[in-house]
Parts: structure tokens; sequence; C-alpha cells
């Protein structure tokens, strides 16, 4: 039998391990740590599930679930694997040009290479996109008042696609390198000609996978804010989450298309020899650097305008009062989402355009920044006249107005051409985007799961570990990334695995304590989650609504039923379910209920997903047998499916009158509690909003916090 | 409600049928803004064709020299009038549901489709025997195969989605789902007549002319 | 170059960089000794490699342009920074504020949020304009510029010096006071050039020209560099530029011209495998044209030459494809007409 025919070009020498018998470094070993990490977490996993007995359960409630709550819930245990590894990988970078000076340190140039490559992969499209898509997938249908997204299979195929691009790029760990192309993988240095091998191959296949995911979320869920609003939920009645969503559904079908056009192209450059952004031949860079950033700027708000939701869910909610300049917030998001088109070539102001050209987009840049202002100064207002609770995730909003702030101001100087020659490509540049992206959008992320996990699985985490949590998240991510500002000005280059000017060390010394009080921060949330499970008793708030919530999600019960909503909604105003509380008209009982179809659970999508990571490997290792049976079976699976009649299931009235009934009753039977026993466990999800107890009372001050334990 | 209320344009499933207009409604809407998202990428293409046609010509040979502008006309023709029998086989469906009638225009669909892709092929076969024209000669050449590449592969997913469409007709009938997914179909279908416009216009008439 | 001056070349850096802002801005009072103060807490930095100590014109103008955005953007950062505290404090659960629930909007706050950003964005945008048009590095910054050809290379940069006739690998040597003319071309994958003393950086591209434009007008060494990852040789891939006076350059050049080494075609191409250069290697000679041929070999139809450099026609490279020089095609392969 012909290797190459069956295995393509996978060798022995390919499998990480190989490294370490051959050549054994301390770089090696911690390449073949990691792909063992990597490979006893998979058996871990298999292992565990197999002694539990959860390989059913895995698969006939989770993986081949439509529901958008399941899938929600996936996309971020998705981000949240993906995070530590890429995290992990940031702290060893970190300590290496910390301990390299004229070449010291422990990790080869290539090994470093790599880790930066997959460090921006991983964080952009594998972590902050799934943890955007996750959230927004559980809580947009719920504040709009509908029983599911448009499309559920389709979702859960979006799903299926981010994760088979996951499991592609942990296979790199084991099976051959990774690209040192960074993440915007530019050509020609990641052409066949300069980056042989399965590095770049590995890039190209796991982010159109995930690009393919995201462009048909963005689809999807436009559809269904545009679609499926319950009655009376006018656009403008929506929540600013819902807004957000909206807007960052739009970028990503108009912005993904650039992508994945730009990895075809770098595909068809390696693969079969065409000339789109080789030197020479007539092929050029700069159609790539365009393509890319088209997609690239777009991204960023694509990121940024779901947390930008979440915050003004917080805001509001923990200062328990209306969201100041809601229009204004609403015009501003569409402002950026439209704008953030117009300012791609920012990001290669160096490439040698005319300064004219270069000033209008660097103008078009600080444009952005007026309804990102405005934004920043609503929220600010929205506390005015409030009575703030300094929960963590009304932290972490509190650090997002300060730092973000700051990284604005970053922001506009790179915006300008002249000082962007100077800090383009330096760790300047560096420190700007995790500026934004840290306090902003994953810090974001945090904050959103504090505030709606009660919500998702029915009681509410530690609140003591949270906070601890963030007392090293925020101090750490100042430590780690303000000194790459001032480094950058010193003329430190990013990408760079070490320096030799001695200058720079008391800078990365801060940055490393910056980064191991961020990996503290990450293992306080991992325990955070594990003792809230633990104490799930204690914590639990069933009846749905722990914070004196505002928007739908928050009427209906923790977690919430399958159907979502018993009836669908009939919305007045905005704040629906905030009004109904003031009003007393929340909790009662509906005229009649009616059969709910749902969706049943499929393979359809999990199969698409398996092939389609198939596919994707054997791309990578030219193992054309495979792609070519895989390609054809993802097809055999969407036609088979448009065979199938029998998609839905009918959860009769008598049952979903059974249900809800029980909950409203035990609803209105709770006592209720005040914002001062919020962190309580007398807490146990019916509110007495603030508004009606501020009338009546005085407020005792400083909410009491349960001890760590 | 009027007769002209139920038969408002776009999105009619039949004659009678107000309950299946709602279900239409997000089907259609959300194919729609996935033509939308499938137009960028053509979008794409074309402004990558357009810088590579100028600056990516290198030393391989310039527009007008490869492309045969009969060929593409007739191409444009078969395309079109495979869209209009396309046409004929969605007002049998919507007014006659008659499975035989649809069936037929189907096919007289997807024999001129088929033909275009053959043209397209045998296109290609000639600018790489006969003017040495492979898509790695140069970048405009890269550019110019991928956007008609990508065209033709659409229409010839188009063409397999159209067999199993017709085999869904004849097996299944015309039920809500049938009916939708041909008019999705023809909705795809229609789309990659504009961006055919689009290329004939853009690649050959231009690069002829230039 | 570590600089080893300590803490006082810190504070001239953040000084000097306030200093720059000054003359445009009213500086509020209390920023300058904060910022002092700082300064002085920063442990001892050298700027040597870094923009913080300008030697040049252009340079000096883009870390005053730095100075005067920063201060310009303290109008929307210093109100968050004192309004936030205040905020959290009245209206804080327990506080004093009133507790308003339902109110969401002011007229006049709202046209102060939306006007102040929109106000600042036209000065910010006004200075932006104006500081890109005076420091677009195609403007020549005086008559009779001396022209270097930069060729970048994996992990080394070759400079060609037509005027002079010599070339140098890994070593710039400029005249103090005399404009310079960088072009910029690759003959591997993307780099990007900077001088930070001197000016910022720009792009080299194979197959295509950049432009550079600086003046230096302080003499001593300065640290260059490729800030483009480009492989394992990257983080080294550094360079000397070494500024002096007129007559120090003449003599330099007239010493160049002693060494043995030459640069033809074939020596080029011995260049081309990846490598890092230890020691600065200097040519006594090159073969004329060699830029343009470079450029040439990824891009005939874009071959042109600025004038009295065209391809040489019959030179033993591949690159030696004979193209016109004319006007219109020296515009053509500027990056700006590909875009």
């Amino acid at each position: 039998m012909n290797w190459e025919l069956i295995f393509g070009q996978i060798k022995w020498t390919s499998f990480v391990f190989a490294g370490m018998i051959e050549n054994p470094s301390l770089s090696e070993a911690i390449a073949s740590g990691a792909g063992s990490i990597a490979v006893l977490g998979a058996l871990a996993t298999v292992i565990l599930l197999t002694v539990k007995g959860w390989w059913v359960p895995l698969w006939r409630d989770w993986l081949t679930s439509v529901d958008h709550k399941k899938v929600g819930i996936m996309y971020i245990a998705i981000a949240l694997v993906m995070f530590a590894r890429a995290v992990i990988e940031a702290a060893l970078m970190r300590a290496q040009q910390l301990s390299a000076t004229d070449g010291g340190g422990f990790l080869s140039a290539d090994h470093f290479g790599q880790l930066f490559s997959t460090h921006g992969t991983i964080m952009i499209f594998f972590v902050a996109m799934p943890f955007i898509t996750g959230l927004m997938n559980y809580v947009m249908p719920l504040q709009i008042g509908a029983r599911d997204v448009s499309f559920p299979l389709l979702n859960a195929i979006s799903l299926m696609l981010t994760m088979a691009g996951a499991i592609v790029i942990m296979v790199s760990l084991v099976v051959g390198q990774f690209s040192t192309g960074g993440w915007s993988a530019y050509p020609p240095f990641t052409g066949i000609e300069f980056s042989p091998g399965e590095g770049v191959d590995y890039w190209i296949w796991a982010v159109s996978l995930g690009s393919i995911g995201s462009t048909l979320t963005g689809l999807n869920f436009a559809v269904t804010i545009y679609k499926k609003r319950c009655p009376g939920m006018t656009l403008f009645r929506m929540p600013l989450f819902t807004w957000t969503t909206l807007c960052t559904s739009i970028l990503m079908i108009f912005a993904m298309a650039p992508l994945t056009a730009a990895t075809v192209m770098l595909a068809l450059d390696r693969y079969a020899g065409f000339h789109f952004f080789t030197n020479g031949d007539g092929g050029n860079m700069m159609n790539y650097a365009n393509l890319f950033w088209l997609f690239g700027h777009p991204e960023v708000y694509i990121l940024i305008l779901p947390a930008f939701g979440v915050w003004s869910e917080v805001v509001a909610t923990f200062s328990s009062k209306r969201i100041y300049g809601y229009t204004s917030l609403v015009y501003a998001t569409m402002c950026i989402a439209v704008l953030s088109f117009a300012v791609w070539l920012h990001h290669f102001f160096t490439m040698g355009q005319s300064a004219n050209v270069n000033a209008i987009f660097g103008i078009a840049t600080m444009i952005i920044g007026v309804p990102t202002g405005v934004k920043v100064y609503d929220w600010l207002l929205t506390m005015v006249g409030g009575r703030i609770r300094f929960s963590t995730a009304m932290l972490y909003h509190i650090n997002f107005l300060l730092t973000f702030i700051l990284g604005g101001m970053t922001g506009v100087l790179l915006a300008n051409p002249g000082v962007d020659f100077q800090v383009h490509n330096t760790l300047f540049l560096v420190a700007h985007f995790h500026n934004m992206i840290i306090p902003g959008v994953l810090f974001g992320m945090f904050a959103a799961v504090q505030f709606w996990f009660p919500k998702v699985f029915g009681f509410r985490l530690h609140e003591g570990l949270g906070r601890a949590s963030f007392w090293c998240f925020a101090p750490g991510f100042l430590l780690a990334f303000f000194p790459l500002y001032w480094l950058g000005m010193m003329g430190a280059t990013r990408r760079t695995y070490m320096w030799s000017n001695p200058d720079y060390l008391p800078w990365l010394a801060l940055a490393m304590l910056g980064a191991v009080l961020i990996l503290a921060g990450f293992a306080l949330m991992v325990t955070q989650i594990v003792v809230s499970v633990r104490q799930r008793a204690q914590l639990a708030a069933p009846l749905g609504d722990p914070w004196d919530g505002r928007a739908l999600e928050w009427s209906i019960p923790s977690p919430p039923p399958a159907w979502n909503f018993a009836v669908l909604p009939q919305v007045t105003s905005q704040d629906p379910f905030y009004e109904a509380k003031k009003a007393g008209t929340a909790y009662r009982s509906p005229a009649s209920y009616e059969d709910i179809e749902v969706p049943r659970n499929t393979a359809t999508a999990p199969l698409i997903g398996l092939f389609a990571c198939a596919w994707a490997f054997g791309l990578v290792w030219h193992i054309w047998w495979l792609v070519i049976v895989s390609f054809v079976l993802i097809w055999a699976v969407v036609i088979a499916r448009s065979f199938a009649t029998d998609t839905e299931e009918t959860v009769p009235a008598a049952t979903v009158k059974a249900a809800n009934e029980a909950f409203l009753a035990a609803a209105r039977a709770a006592p209720g509690v005040t914002r001062d026993q919020e962190m309580t466990s007398a807490n146990r999800g019916r509110a007495i909003p603030e508004a009606l107890e501020g009338r009546s009372g005085t407020i005792a001050s400083g909410a009491p916090v349960e001890a760590l334990s | 409600m009027s007769l002209s209320e139920r038969l408002h344009p776009g999105i009619n499933l039949a004659g009678t049928d107000p309950e299946s207009h709602e279900a239409a409604e997000e089907v259609l809407f959300g194919f729609w803004i996935f033509l939308m998202s499938d137009l960028v990428l053509f979008a794409v293409l074309f402004a990558t064709y357009a810088a590579m046609s100028v600056q990516g010509i290198a030393e391989g040979p310039r527009p007008a020299e490869v492309f045969d502008l009969t060929a593409a006309f007739v191409e444009t023709l078969l395309l079109l009038f495979s869209s209009f029998a396309f046409g004929f086989a969605m007002l049998e469906m919507k007014y006659r549901e008659n499975r035989r009638g649809v069936l037929l225009w189907l096919l007289l669909t997807g024999v001129l489709g088929a033909a275009f892709v053959g043209m397209e092929l045998h296109d290609y076969y000639v600018m790489i025997t006969q003017h040495a024209a492979p898509p790695q000669a140069s970048g405009f050449l890269s550019a110019y195969y991928l956007l008609t590449g990508t065209h033709a592969l659409h229409v010839s997913s188009g063409l397999v989605w159209m067999a199993i469409m017709a085999v869904q007709v004849a097996v299944v009938g015309f039920s809500t789902p049938v009916k939708l997914r041909l008019m999705r179909l023809a909705l795809f279908w229609h789309m990659l007549d504009v961006v055919w416009i689009g290329i004939f216009t853009f690649v050959y008439l231009f690069g002829v002319a230039s | 170059m570590p600089g080893s001056q300590g803490g006082s070349v810190t504070l001239r850096g953040i000084v000097g960089l306030l200093a720059a802002a000054v003359p445009k801005i009213a500086l509020p009072k209390i920023a300058l000794p904060a910022i002092a103060l700082l300064a002085i807490a920063l442990p001892g930095a050298g700027f040597a490699g870094s923009f913080l100590e300008p030697a040049g014109p252009i340079a000096a103008g883009q870390l005053s342009h730095f100075g005067v955005i920063s201060m310009l953007m303290l109008i929307v950062i210093v109100p968050m920074f004192v309004a936030l505290p205040i905020v959290l404090y009245r209206y804080r659960r327990g506080g004093k504020g009133t507790y308003r629930p339902d109110w969401e909007f002011n007229w006049g706050l709202e046209l102060l949020i939306w006007g102040v950003p929109v106000a600042l964005v036209v000065a910010l945008g006004t200075a932006l304009w104006r500081q890109t048009i005076v420091g677009d590095p195609y403007r020549a910054l005086g008559p009779d510029p001396l022209v270097v050809e930069v060729v970048a290379l994996d992990w080394k940069f070759l400079f060609l010096y037509p005027e002079q006739g010599v070339a140098t690998l890994d070593l710039l040597a400029l005249p103090e006071g005399r404009p310079i003319t960088l072009k910029l071309t690759s003959g591997t994958v993307m780099q990007s050039f900077i001088i930070p003393r001197l000016a910022g950086q720009i792009y080299a591209m194979a197959g295509m020209q950049t432009q550079l434009n600086l003046l230096a007008d302080e003499t001593g060494d300065f640290t260059g560099r490729n800030t483009q990852y480009n492989g394992l040789g990257f983080a080294t891939q550094s360079f000397t530029t070494r500024v002096m006076s007129a007559d120090d350059f003449e003599g330099w050049v007239a010493t160049a011209k002693t060494q043995q080494a030459g640069l033809d075609a074939a020596a080029y191409a011995r260049l081309l495998p990846p490598a890092v250069v230890n020691e600065p290697v200097i040519y006594a000679r090159f073969t004329p044209g060699l830029f343009d041929q470079i450029i040439a070999s990824f891009a005939p139809g874009m071959a042109g030459g600025h004038a009295g450099h065209g391809p040489q026609a019959g030179a033993d490279t591949p690159a030696a494809i004979t193209a016109p020089a004319t006007s219109h095609q020296q515009h053509d392969h500027t990056p700006e007409a590909a875009q």
C-alpha cells in the first residue's frame, strides 16, 4: 500500500512528540507537554464520559439539540476551553520575553512564532467569537419573547462548524506545526514559497470553518430579530443587548465574506499554484491586506458591540434605573456598525498610499470615536439618579469605563498616520487592541456570565469568589498591558521572541506579573464555578429574577423551559418586565394555553461538524480520499435531511400549563427580596422592585455578601 | 382578504393559502439575506478581478487575447433562457400545482444550465490548451478563474439542488416545504443570472474592449 | 544600543513629549508636575532606539503630534475620571443622590455628549490632516536629496547609493543636514522599515517601490529595523544608521570605494538565502540599475526607472527585462497606483 495515498503528508515525525525524541530541548518539551495535555485531556474526557455513562445524555440532550439555549451554552463551553489554552500561551510568551535578552529564554524562535499565531487566532476566532455568539444565542431570543431562533438547525450547524474549527486547531498541537504568520497570516510570508508545510493550512481551514459558521449565525440572528419578535416588541422597545446583537449580525453577514474569499485565495495560491498574493507573476499581497481588514475591522465591532449590549443591561439593572439615552445608544450603535466598514485602511497606513488617502481614513477612524464616546457617557449618565450596587458584574463595568476610555485614547493616537508610522507593529499596538478587547469584550463576557448565569442554570454564582476573580483580572490586565504601551514607544516590536535592550526588562517583568494575576483570576473564576455548583442549593434562584431585571428573560423560570415562553408575551413598552413588576401585573396567569411545536433533536448538525472536521484535516495533510469522502458525506447529510418530514414535536397545552402555573404559583407565593438581600441565600429569584421599595422606606447601606467558603 | 392581497408579489405559495404565506416569510427573508451575503462574496471577487486584471497581468496574456465573446454571449443566452424556463416552472407550481409541468420546465432549466456549465468548461479548456492561459499563468488569470469558477460552482450546485427538488416534487408532491425550497432555488437561480450579467459585462465586454 | 543614560533620559523623553505639545495648546497646569513625577518614578530607560528622542524633523514632528493628540484627548478622558467616582459615591445604594428610576433623557446633556466629541474630532481631524500632509513619507524635504535604495532581504537590509556608486549591507551611512530619499523594495516577503529616531515606518514589498524621506539633524548611531515578522531571524533584523557630518560622509564614501568586494547580480543572488548578518558589509561598487532589476524580477511590467538608473539591457540576471522608463510607469509601481 502507498503510505502517501492513505496518510497524505503525515509522517511519524509530524507528531509533536517526535521533535522531543529527535531533538530534546526545553522548547520541544513544552510543545510535547502541550500536545500531551491535549491528548490526555481528550482521553480523560472520554474516560469520564464512559465511567459516568454520560455518552448517551451528551449525544441525546446536547450534541443533537437544536435548542438555542443549549447551543448557546455549548458555544460558551468551547470559548472557555479555548481560552484556557490561549491564555497559557500568552503567559508562556511573556515568560519567554522576560527570560530572553540577547538569545536566552526557553522557547525556540519557531515555537514562539507558532505561539503568537495560535494565541491570536484562538482568541479571536475560538474564544471571542464563540463567547459572543453563545451569549447572543442564549439571551437574544429570550429578550424578544421568541421560542427559538428562526432557523434552529442552521444554528446548530453553525455551532458544529465552529467546534470543528476549534478541534482542527487543537489537533495542530499534536500533529504537525501551526503557522507562524500571526493571526492575520499576511502573505507572501504565508505563501507556499516562504511557509511550506502544513502550518498555514491549519490556519486557513480552521479559520474558514469558523468564518462560515459565523456567516450563518449572522444571517440566522438577523432574521430572528426581524421576524420573531413577540407582539408589541417594536424595534425601539427592544433591549439594547438585542440591538447590539442585530448590529453584530448585520456585520457578520457582510464582513465574513471577504475573509472567506481571502482564505480561499490564499489556499488556491498554496495548493494550486495560483497567483493572488505571491511575489511575482502578477500576485499582489496588498490585495490580501485589503480583503483581510475589510473583514478584520468590522470584526473588531462584531466582538465589541455585543459586549456594549451587555454593559447597557448590566449598568441599568445594577443602578436600578432606566438606561439613559436609549435612542441615542441605538443610533450610536448603528453609526458604529456602518462606519466600521469605512476604516479598514488604518491597519496599513504604512503601505505607501498617498497622504490624502491616509488622512481620510484616519479621520474616518476618529469619527467612530464619537458614537463610542457617546455610549460611554450614556452609561455614566445611566448611573446618575440610580442606586448603584457593586456586584461583580458592575465592578467589571466600572473597570470597563475607566480602561476602555484610555484604550480609546490610544486608538485615536493610532488613527493618526504620523503616530502610527512610529508605533505600528510595536507593542504599543498590541497594548491598544488588548486594551479594547480585554476590558471591553472579554470582561464584558465575564460580566455577562455573572449576570445571566442564574438565568441559565437556576442558581447564582458565588459572589465573593467572583469579586476575588475580578480583583485579580482587573489589576492583572493593567499590569500586563500598560507597560506594553511604554515598551512600544521605546521601540519594542511585536511578535519578537527576544530583545537585546536591557531597559525593557523591568517593564516586561511588570507585564509578566500582570499575566500571572490574569492566570490567577482565571483560576479563581473556575473555582467560582465549581464552588457555585457545589453550593447550588444555597445559591438557587429558580424563580427567575435574582437581580430585579428589566427585560423579558427575567420573567420566566430559571432555567427556562424548552419552549421559553408558555404564552408569547404582549409588550407595551421598553423594559417590559420591569414595568409589569411596577404595575403589579407580573406573574399573572394567562387566559389560555396552546400546544407548542418545538423542533426535534437531530443528528444532522453533529454529523456535518464531524465530516467538516475530517474534511479540513484531510485538506491540511493532503489526504485526498478523506477530503472527497467527507465532502460528499457533508452534502449527503444535508440532502438526506431535506427528505425528513417529521422534524417537530408538539408539547401539549396541558403540559405547558402545568409547568407554567406551578412556576407562577411559586413566584406569587414567594415573599420576594429587597436588594439588600440580593447576595444572600434568601434570594430565590423573586425581586421586590427597587422603585417600589424605595418609596416606602429607607435603605440600609452596603449589601451583605456571603463569606468566602 | 381580496384576491390582489392574497396574490401579493414575491412570496405567493398559492392563490388561497394565507397561512403558508406567513410560513414563507421567514425562510424566504432568510434566503434573501443569504443571497446578500453571497453577493458580498461575489463583490469581493469582482473587486479582486478589477485590480488583478489591470495589475496582475505580469507576463501572461491580456484579457482581450484570451476571451471568446461569442461563446460568452451564447452562455449568457443559455443562462437567461434557463431562468425564463424556471419562471414557467414556478408559474406551473403556483397556479396549477402540476407535477408534470413543473418537472418538464425544471428539466429544460437543468438542461440549459448544464449546457452553460459545459460551455464554460469548454472555454477553460480552450484557454488552457490554445492560449496557454491556465490560472497559474498570472494574477489576472487566477482572479478570472476564481470569479467565473465560483459562479460556475454556484450554477453546478444549483443543478444538483434542482435534481433533488425534481425528486422531491415527484415523490412528495407540492407540500409547503417543497414549494418553499423551489421558491428559494428560483431566487438563487435568478441571482446567478444577475451575477453572470455582471461577469459578462465587466469581464468579457470590458476585457475585449480594452 | 542599550541606553545607559538612566533616569535623566527618561525625564527628557517625557518632558520633551510634553514640551512639544505645549506651544500648541494650553496645558492643564497640573499635568506637567504629575507627568514629571511619573517620569522620575520610571526605571532607567534609554531611547536610543525610540522616537521619544528624535534626531530629525520628521520624528520630532511625529513626537509632537503624539503630544498634541494626547493632550486634546484629555478633554474627553478627564471628565470620566472625575465624574465616575463622584457618581459612584453619590448614587451608590444608600448614598445621598436622589433616586430617579425613570430619568432617561436630557437635551442639554445630549447635546453636550454628542457636541463635545464632534467638536473634538473636528480639532483632532484638522491636526491629523495637517500632520499627515506635512509628515507624508513621500514628500521630499528639500532640493537635491541623497537617494539611497533599500532592498529588504531575509533578515538584513541592502543599501544602494546610486549617486556614490557604493553599497552596504546592514549599515546605512547618512550625511547630517542633507535631505534623504529612501526608495524601498523587497527581495523577499513584505517587511516594514523603520529608523525610529529619524522617521516612521514604511513597508517594503517585492515588485513595488515605496519611499521614505527623512532628514537627520544630529550625528550618531541610530538603530533601524524591520518590524514586520518574517521568520526565525526577525528578532535580530536590525541595522545601524550612522549619521555623520557632510565631510565625514565624503570620507566614508571614499573609504568605501577602496573596499575589495563589489556587488553584482551573482553576489546579490548569494544574499537571497535567509540569514542574519552579524557584521555590516561594504561594497565598493554595484551593478548600476540593480534596484530596478530587483523590482523587475517580480513585476516586469512595472519596471520603471528614475532618471539615470534605467534597467541595464543585457545584464546577466533573469531580472534584466528591458522596460521603457517612462514617467507613467514610474508612477505605476508605487503601491498607491495599485490601491
